[in-house]
C-alpha cells in the first residue's frame, strides 16, 4: 500500500476544522429541530446575542478569556505528547493562589497584588499539575486517569477549605469574603473610559490582554526555543529525543508545569475580574471547553484565540438563545461542545480521507507529469 | 447491639451505592480488556439514566424504561466505536465528547419533552421502578439477632438490578478466563496482530466488547433513574462513571478484585454520608470531604506503583491498523 497522501497545510488547519464545526453545528441543528425550534433562528439569535451588542461582545470576550487560558494549557501539555485532562482542577487550585493573594494582600496598591496574583495563580496550578506529571515521567502512571483523580481530588480540597476554612464567619453560603478595592482587575469599560472612550459595563476587564499575552508567549516558547523544540521532538517521537539529548521525563515534568501554569491565569479573570471572592466550582467545565478549544484550534495558539472567542460567543448566545426560546435551556451548548470535541477530535479522520482523495484528484494531473 | 444495628445499615447503604458503580466498572471492564479505554461510562450511563426515567414514566412500565436505557447507552456506545474502531479516532477524546454531550442532552430533551426544567416526571406509579423484593421469612427473620437482621437487610430486600450486578461478577470472570470469547478479548486488547493473525476480526471483537459496554452501562443508567431514585435529574451521575474507572483501576482490570474495590469505594461513601456533621472527640468536624476524596487518592497511589501494581492491558488506547 503507497503511503497516504498528505492534505496541504492550509487545508489542514483551515478546511478540515471548518468541515468538522460544520458537521457540529449541522448535528446540534437537528436537535434544535426535534425539540420544535427552528434551528436557523436559534443559531441566528446566538449570533446576535453574542455579537450583535457591545453587551454581547464583552461577554463573549469575557468568557473567551478563560478558554484561552485552559485551551493554551491543554495545547502545550499535547505538544509533549501528553493528555492533560486536569485543566479543570489546576484551574481551581490555580485561582486558589490568586485568591489568597488578593484577600490577604488586599492592602497593597493593585500594580504590587497583579504580579504577586499571576505568579500565585501560576505555581498553584503548575504545583496541581506536578504530581501527576511527575508520577508519569517517574513512574508510568497514566496521565489521563491521574488528572482526573486530580480534578476530583481537587473539588474535595477546595469544598473542605471554603466550607471549614476559607467561609466568611457568620454566612450560610460556602464563599470567602469579598476581595479589597485594591485587588480587582481593571474592567474594560473602566479603562476605556481612561482614554475617553465609552462603552458599556461587561465583565470583561484586564485578563483578557493577558490571555493574549500568554497566546504569544506560548506561541514564542513552543516554535522559537529551544525547550520548545525539545518539546514537540519528545511528544512527536521520545525514542528519537533521547538519541537527541533530550531528556523526555524532564520534558513531561516541564510541559505539565507550564500547562498547569497556565491554567491557573483563569482565576485572574474568574476571580479578580468578575466575582472578587473565591467560591464553589468557579472554573464551572472551562477546562473541559479547554479540551474542545484546543482540538479545534490545532494546538496553535492563533487556531485557539479564535476558538475560543467562537466558544465564548456559544455561552454567551446561549444564554441569549434559553431567554428568547422556552424550549431551549443553556444546556444545549453544552451539546453543541461534546458535538465539537468529538467531530473535531474523535472523527477528524473521518472527513479527512475523503478530503484528502479530493485534494488528491484536483491536483493529480500536476503531480504526475 | 446498636452499634451492630449500625454497621448492618452502613453496608446496606454500601450495596445501594456499590451497585451502579459495579456494573458501570464491568462494563468499562469488557471495553478496556479489549484494548478501548472507556472515558464514556459517565456518559452511557447518564444517557441510559435519562432514556430509563423518560419512558417509565411515558409508557408507565420500568422494564420498557431499561429496555431504552441498554438502547440508549448502546448507541452511545457505537459511536465511541464508530470513531475510534472504525476511523481510529482518539479514544480519551471520543469518551470524553459524549460524556459531554450526554450532560447536556438529557436536561435539554428532558426539558422539551416534559418541561419541568430538565428532569423527568416523578416516578410514583406502580411498576415505574425497580422496587426492593422481600425474600421469605425476612420479618421473622429480623427477630433474630445476628444472622437475621443480616438476612432480612442485605440479602432480602434488595431490588432485582442488585442481585443482577452480584450475579454479573462471576459471569464475568466465568467469560473472560473460561471461554474462548473470554480468551480472545483479552487478547486483542494485549497483542491485536496476534490474534489478527490467527484470523480474527479485531474490529469485530472490539465492537463485540464496547456493545456489552454500553448494554451494561444500560443497567447501571436505570439502577440510577429508576431504583436508586425515582426520577432522572440533571448531572445525576455525579461522577459515579470517572469512579467506576478508578474501581476498574483498582481491581487491575479484573472481575473479582473489581467488586472489592467497587465495595470499598462505596463504603466509604456511606461511611462520609454517615459520619456528616458528625463531631468527634479528637477530631472535631468529620472532614467528610477528605473520606469522599479517598477512592482517587488511592487509585492514583495504586497508579503510581507504591500500594501493589497496577498493569493496564498492553494495546489500551491504540487504534489497530494492519499496516504497522
Amino acid at each position: 500500500m503507497s503511503a497516504p497522501a498528505k492534505l496541504p497545510r492550509w487545508a489542514e488547519l483551515g478546511v478540515l476544522p471548518l468541515i468538522n464545526l460544520g458537521v457540529a453545528l449541522v448535528l446540534a441543528g437537528v436537535i434544535i429541530k426535534t425539540l420544535g425550534e427552528s434551528p436557523f433562528a436559534a443559531f441566528k439569535l446566538m449570533a446576535t446575542g453574542a455579537l450583535g451588542t457591545q453587551e454581547g461582545i464583552g461577554y463573549t470576550l469575557y468568557y473567551a478569556t478563560n478558554f484561552i487560558f485552559t485551551g493554551l494549557a491543554v495545547a502545550v501539555a499535547y505538544h509533549a505528547g501528553l493528555f492533560n485532562i486536569g485543566a479543570e482542577g489546576q484551574a481551581y487550585i490555580g485561582g486558589l493562589g490568586t485568591g489568597l493573594v488578593c484577600l490577604y494582600l488586599g492592602m497593597w496598591p493593585f500594580w504590587v497584588i497583579l504580579p504577586l496574583a499571576i505568579l500565585a495563580g501560576a505555581i498553584s496550578g503548575a504545583a496541581w499539575a506536578f504530581i501527576p506529571a511527575w508520577l508519569q515521567a517517574r513512574r508510568g502512571s497514566h496521565i489521563v486517569i491521574t488528572t482526573i483523580m486530580f480534578n476530583f481530588i481537587a473539588a474535595a480540597l477546595m469544598t473542605y477549605l471554603l466550607v471549614n476554612v476559607l467561609i466568611k464567619p457568620g454566612q450560610q453560603s460556602p464563599e470567602t469574603r469579598e476581595f479589597s478595592a485594591n485587588a480587582v482587575m481593571p474592567a474594560a469599560h473602566e479603562l476605556f473610559a481612561k482614554i475617553g472612550v465609552t462603552i458599556v459595563a461587561t465583565p470583561l476587564n484586564l485578563t483578557f490582554g493577558l490571555s493574549l499575552m500568554a497566546a504569544a508567549g506560548v506561541w514564542i516558547f513552543i516554535w522559537r526555543t529551544r525547550w520548545g523544540f525539545a518539546l514537540r521532538v519528545a511528544g512527536a517521537n521520545s525514542t528519537a529525543a533521547v538519541y537527541a539529548g533530550i531528556s523526555p521525563p524532564r520534558v513531561i515534568v516541564g510541559a505539565m508545569l507550564i500547562s498547569g501554569a497556565l491554567a491557573g491565569g483563569l482565576g485572574l479573570n474568574e476571580l479578580m475580574g468578575s466575582q472578587h471572592r473565591i467560591m464553589m466550582d468557579f472554573p464551572s467545565g472551562a477546562g473541559f471547553v479547554g479540551i474542545a478549544v484546543a482540538l479545534m484550534g490545532r494546538n496553535h495558539p492563533v487556531g485557539i484565540v479564535v476558538a475560543a472567542v467562537l466558544f465564548g460567543a456559544l455561552y454567551q448566545g446561549g444564554s441569549q438563545l434559553s431567554f428568547d426560546m422556552p424550549k431551549i435551556n443553556r444546556d444545549m451548548v453544552v451539546v453543541i461542545q461534546g458535538l465539537v470535541i468529538l467531530l473535531c477530535g474523535a472523527m477528524e479522520n473521518v472527513f479527512r480521507a475523503p478530503l484528502t482523495l479530493l485534494f488528491a484528484r484536483l491536483h493529480g494531473g500536476k503531480d504526475t507529469e | 447491639m446498636e452499634t451492630y444495628t449500625l454497621i448492618v445499615l452502613l453496608l446496606a447503604a454500601t450495596i445501594r451505592v456499590a451497585t451502579p458503580l459495579l456494573l458501570a466498572s464491568m462494563a468499562g471492564l469488557f471495553s478496556e480488556r479489549a484494548g478501548v479505554i472507556d472515558l464514556g461510562l459517565e456518559g452511557k450511563m447518564l444517557g441510559a439514566a435519562f432514556a430509563a426515567a423518560a419512558v417509565s414514566a411515558v409508557t408507565g412500565s420500568v422494564w420498557l424504561g431499561l429496555g431504552a436505557g441498554i438502547l440508549t447507552a448502546v448507541a452511545l456506545a457505537l459511536v465511541i466505536g464508530y470513531a475510534c474502531i472504525t476511523h481510529r479516532g482518539n479514544q480519551v477524546v471520543a469518551g470524553m465528547a459524549v460524556t459531554i454531550m450526554v450532560v447536556g442532552l438529557g436536561p435539554t430533551l428532558g426539558l422539551a419533552w416534559f418541561n419541568l426544567g430538565g428532569q423527568t416526571p416523578q416516578l410514583d406509579g406502580v411498576g415505574q421502578r425497580f422496587t426492593g423484593l422481600v425474600w421469605p421469612w425476612a420479618q421473622t427473620a429480623r427477630e433474630v439477632p445476628l444472622p437475621g437482621l443480616l438476612y432480612a437487610e442485605l440479602i432480602s430486600g434488595q431490588n432485582l438490578l442488585v442481585y443482577f450486578a452480584a450475579g454479573l461478577v462471576p459471569f464475568s470472570a466465568w467469560i473472560f478466563y473460561r471461554t474462548r470469547f473470554g480468551l480472545r478479548l483479552r487478547a486483542v486488547g494485549e497483542n491485536p496482530h496476534a490474534v489478527d493473525t490467527a484470523g480474527i476480526s479485531v474490529n469485530g471483537l472490539r465492537y463485540q466488547a464496547v456493545i456489552i459496554s454500553g448494554v451494561l452501562c444500560g443497567f447501571a443508567g436505570t439502577y440510577l433513574s429508576t431504583a436508586a431514585s425515582s426520577g432522572f435529574v440533571r448531572d445525576m451521575t455525579a461522577g459515579k462513571g470517572y469512579l467506576a474507572l478508578a474501581a476498574l483501576i483498582f481491581g487491575k482490570w479484573r472481575p473479582w478484585p473489581t467488586l472489592w474495590a467497587c465495595l470499598l469505594f462505596a463504603f466509604t461513601d456511606a461511611l462520609a454520608t454517615r459520619l456528616q456533621g458528625l463531631v468527634l472527640p479528637v477530631v472535631g468536624v468529620v472532614p467528610v470531604q477528605f473520606i469522599l476524596a479517598l477512592p482517587y487518592v488511592l487509585t492514583v497511589l495504586l497508579l503510581a506503583g507504591f500500594v501493589g501494581q497496577a498493569v493496564a492491558p498492553k494495546a489500551i488506547g491504540m487504534p489497530y491498523s494492519k499496516e504497522k
